[in-house]
């Protein structure tokens, strides 16, 4: 299994990537977006998956946990995350609103700037 | 706390005070201040000639930064006494001589405070004995002199003198400091009097040539030796006073000072002995060469500042070779070039500020210093003229002027050092004084052309910009003094030897002078045996004929144009790399976030894939990896597929549903691997985020085809591809080189210790609650991002201020 997901991050990194380099901003933060989904599977992956139980302590005993900690990462991670999201998506809104373009390579600035 | 120490702070004390003073209008000269600190100083340094005289030397520490060695040491011998009174003598009289010189109207005060920063700068480099301290100093005089040159910053032509003055002088300053760090990395001591008594035991280190060639590039750029004596001519732009007292008086011979301190350090090697003496001869040569070219004043007073100081500079590397010997009478014979040195040194800051100043008041009164406009003044101003004859002849070393002393010192240790036994001075050795012949014979013609192609010979009142008068007494008096210099040195030239000369060679021969007494008896008649008699007689025959008949010798310049120079080498230099790095800077900063982005990119791939493969870290096994059932196969393989085909998408809807079903298969994901939080956050946070992207879909331009080469596309590919890979690879390493246990057990007994039963949400809150709270001002500051980015607009005034 984490093989598995490991690849599949693998191949969303890839994806991430070919947008990041591609003009159009929405493109762009698509592959943000992608990128972060990428890190999140990794992160739980590192923590070993499907070893133990949901780590909430029930009154039945439970021996075994999987590991909370990249959880609690990946939640923090999450949020930001949507954050940044957000914030990339309405400069790009702005930014069409204003100069009337989403493509980047209109979009480096005047020489004399 | 040593009263030296305050000699190089009190001018800098000067310079802060003088704005304080100077107001426009106000009935005393802003120039008294500073004459009466130059004066005292000088004073008070002549003090000290007994004691020095009598083998005394005097060391102060003021504590700057202990801990590194750095203090603010200032050690006072002769040869720092010789420097330091000719420093704030002819500061005195270049000051008295600037009160006269320049109008009221100029920036005085702006003037003063230079050069009096100038001054304690050059003070203390003559008085340091700290590296550090010295170069601090030294950087000092390079700036200060940087704003002298530009002082009438008006004209292009002073500012680009400065600048070039500027970028060769902190050239060779960075690169003598790069030096001095390695003088301390060999004897781990930055005190030069110490570095003297390690270094014999140490000249075989691996950074010692270095260092010496480090130092002598610092020393050369500052005395303006071949071939980095362009910027002096250029400096030319100043203010004569400024060209009498720095490119000709000082800051030039810092360099020399330099040589001469580190004679004991450096001297005695071989490397030493010839690039001193060798480019010093050579500088000599071009100097004179090139001075008679010249048609500006100045430009030639410039080239032949260029010429002599080659001559002092080559006769410190002949005199450096009596430390090769150690104590004997033939290393003391040697000795005789330093003390010639020094003597030099001494005669051409008298003649040399004498004839800048002359040449001041011949540009002061008929406004121009073309040789060619000039002519017949002397019925005009018979007083410059003497000056100038004085300060000339001098300069061509006739007698009765002390040039003759010294020029007759520098034939004999020219001759002398043909005898000596190492180096391997046999066949270039002899060159020595031949070339110092020739180059004696062009000193000769150009001084001849200052004195009489400017005050003899027809008056040409019509190319005059005002008719010729005798200058006011004021600015007389400087140049006055300092051509009587001359002659009291030509006829009590042993006065000077003996308590001024005789104290610095124990400066530059520690290990000799406790044995012999280095001074020598400056003969003014050596009788007609003396070969150094007759090269003069030849140089003054020679260098009448040449200046009779310049047709039958002038062709000589054809053969070196003008645009051959090292000035032009350095123009195209200084273009060329303006131009290249522009080039270079284009090439790549192309303002396009793709390219930069692939930088960034083949960066990664280059160092994670190429460490990767070099340390061969290959380490996969899937054995302890988890069951994967029928379903979880379904949607793994459903999330791999989706992503690829967003890049396929045709409209952006499908784009943006497909980056939803990545984000639900991934909250699918998170239920299967017992996150239950996960699993929550994320499928709202994908609502959320889906609705935003659906919200900007109207607003956002119609998804377009990504439209680029082949090639270019193809490029995208193998990058991602390689990114992607990279990123599996390394990943796949990591899970299966478990360096250590989990430390979630501990966070297992979050009821005993935080009170929570979701472990997830006690480490969220409890155990690592500063993230959480950190996380929560991201987003609140996210949020006030997207209100400010949608609701502010830059209203059309502060447009217009940008376009202005």
């Amino acid at each position: 299994m984490e093989t598995l997901i490991t690849i599949l991050s693998g191949v969303l990194v890839t994806v991430g990537t070919y947008l990041l380099l591609s003009k159009s901003i929405l493109r762009v933060v698509l592959g943000t977006a992608i990128f972060s989904h990428a890190a999140h599977l990794l992160i739980i992956t590192m923590g070993g998956l499907k070893t133990g139980n949901v780590p909430i302590l029930g009154d039945e005993d439970v021996s075994a946990f999987v590991d909370p900690l990249p959880q609690a990462l990946i939640l923090t991670s999450i949020v930001i995350s949507f954050a940044v999201t957000a914030v990339i998506l309405t400069i790009s809104y702005r930014a069409y609103q204003t100069l009337g373009t989403d493509n980047l390579e209109e979009l480096r600035g005047s020489k004399y700037d | 706390m040593g009263t030296l120490n305050f000699i190089v702070l009190i001018p800098f004390l000067t310079a802060l005070l003088i704005p304080l003073f100077y107001k426009k209008g106000s009935r005393l000269h802003i120039g008294l201040l500073p004459i009466l600190v130059a004066v005292s100083l000088f004073i008070y340094l002549l003090t000290y000639i007994p004691d020095i005289a009598n083998g005394k030397t005097f060391l102060h520490t003021i504590s700057w930064i202990p801990s590194y060695g750095i203090n603010f040491t200032t050690y006072l011998d002769g040869l720092s006494l010789i420097f330091a009174l000719l420093i704030t003598g002819i500061g005195t009289l270049v000051i008295l001589y600037s009160i006269y010189y320049l109008s009221e109207n100029e920036q005085l005060g702006h003037f003063y405070t230079y050069l009096m920063m100038f001054m304690g700068a050059m003070l203390g480099v003559v008085l340091s004995d700290n590296l550090m301290v010295l170069y601090v100093f030294w950087e000092l005089t390079s700036i200060s002199s940087f704003l002298l040159i530009a002082f009438w910053y008006q004209r292009k032509r002073s500012r680009e003198g400065a600048q070039k003055s500027m970028l060769i002088t902190m050239s060779g300053g960075f690169g003598m400091l790069v030096g001095f760090l390695m003088l301390y990395a060999i004897t781990g001591t930055m005190n030069v009097r110490e570095i003297i008594e390690i270094i014999p035991d140490l000249t075989g280190h691996v950074l010692f040539v270095p260092a010496m060639l480090l130092l002598l590039f610092g020393a050369f750029t500052k005395s303006a030796q071949f071939p980095f004596h362009i910027w002096l001519p250029d400096a030319m732009e100043a203010p004569t006073p400024v060209s009498a007292y720095l490119h000709s008086a000082t800051m030039v011979k810092a360099g020399i000072y330099l040589v001469a301190r580190f004679t004991p350090v450096f001297g005695g090697e071989g490397v030493w002995f010839w690039i001193v003496t060798g480019v010093g001869i050579f500088t000599l040569f071009w100097g004179s060469f090139q001075a008679v070219r010249q048609t500006d004043l100045k430009a030639l007073l410039a080239y032949s500042t260029v010429s002599q100081l080659g001559m002092i500079m080559s006769m410190f590397g002949m005199g450096s070779v009596a430390l090769n010997f150690g104590y004997s009478t033939e290393s003391v014979f040697y000795t005789q070039a330093t003390f010639a040195a020094l003597f030099h040194l001494i005669n051409h800051s008298t003649f040399k500020g004498a004839l800048f100043m002359a040449v001041g008041i011949v540009d002061h009164e008929v406004g121009t210093r073309d040789i060619r406009r000039l002519g017949g003044l002397a019925t005009f101003m018979p007083i410059t003229f003497t000056i100038s004859l004085i300060g000339s002849f001098s300069m061509a070393g006739l007698p009765p002027f002390n040039g003759f002393l010294s020029k007759e010192m520098f034939f004999q240790a020219a001759i002398d050092i043909t005898t000596l036994g190492v180096f391997h001075v046999d066949t270039l050795g002899n060159l020595i004084p031949i070339v110092a012949w020739i180059a004696s014979i062009f000193t000769f013609v150009y001084s001849m052309i200052i004195v009489f192609q400017t005050f003899l010979g027809p008056y040409k009142e019509e190319r005059l910009e005002r008719p010729a008068n005798e200058s006011p007494i004021g600015m007389l008096i400087s140049p006055l003094i300092l051509a009587g210099l001359v002659l009291i040195i030509f006829f009590f030239p042993n006065v000077l030897g003996n308590y001024i000369i005789r104290p610095a060679m124990a400066s530059v021969f520690p290990s000799l002078a406790t044995q012999v007494d280095l001074g020598v008896e400056i003969l003014r008649w050596h009788g007609f045996n003396s070969l150094a008699l007759w090269m003069t007689i030849g140089v003054v025959l020679i260098g009448i004929i040449l200046y009779k008949f310049p047709k039958i010798w002038r062709w000589i310049y054809v053969l070196f144009p003008g645009e051959w120079s090292f000035n032009s080498l350095y123009n195209f230099a200084i273009e060329q790399g303006e131009k290249s790095s522009r080039r270079f800077t284009n090439s790549y900063m192309t303002g396009d976030l793709r390219n930069y982005l692939m930088y960034i990119f083949s960066f990664f791939i280059l160092l994670i894939a190429g460490a990767f493969v070099l340390t061969g870290s290959y380490n996969f096994t899937i054995s302890d990896n988890a069951m994967i059932s029928t379903f979880e196969w379904i949607i793994v393989m459903s999330l791999m597929i989706a992503a690829i085909s967003i890049l396929f998408a045709k409209s952006r809807l499908t784009a943006i549903l497909l980056n939803s079903v990545l984000g639900y298969g991934v909250a699918l994901l998170f239920v299967i691997f017992r996150a239950p939080d996960l699993a929550l956050t994320q499928t709202v946070v994908e609502t959320v985020t889906t609705v935003l992207f659906l919200v900007a879909y109207y607003f956002l331009p119609e998804w377009q085809k990504e439209q680029g080469t082949r090639k270019a596309n193809l490029t995208k590919l193998v990058v991602s591809i390689a990114v992607g890979a990279t990123f599996t690879v390394v990943a796949l390493a990591a899970q299966n080189n478990r360096l250590f246990e989990r430390i979630s057990t501990y966070f297992e007994d979050s009821y005993e210790l935080a009170g929570g039963r979701n472990i997830v949400n006690t480490i969220l809150s409890d155990f690592r609650g500063f993230d959480t709270m950190l996380e929560v001002v991201v987003l609140l500051i996210a949020g006030l991002g997207v209100y400010s980015i949608i609701k502010l607009k830059a209203g059309k005034r502060g447009k217009k201020i940008e376009n202005q």
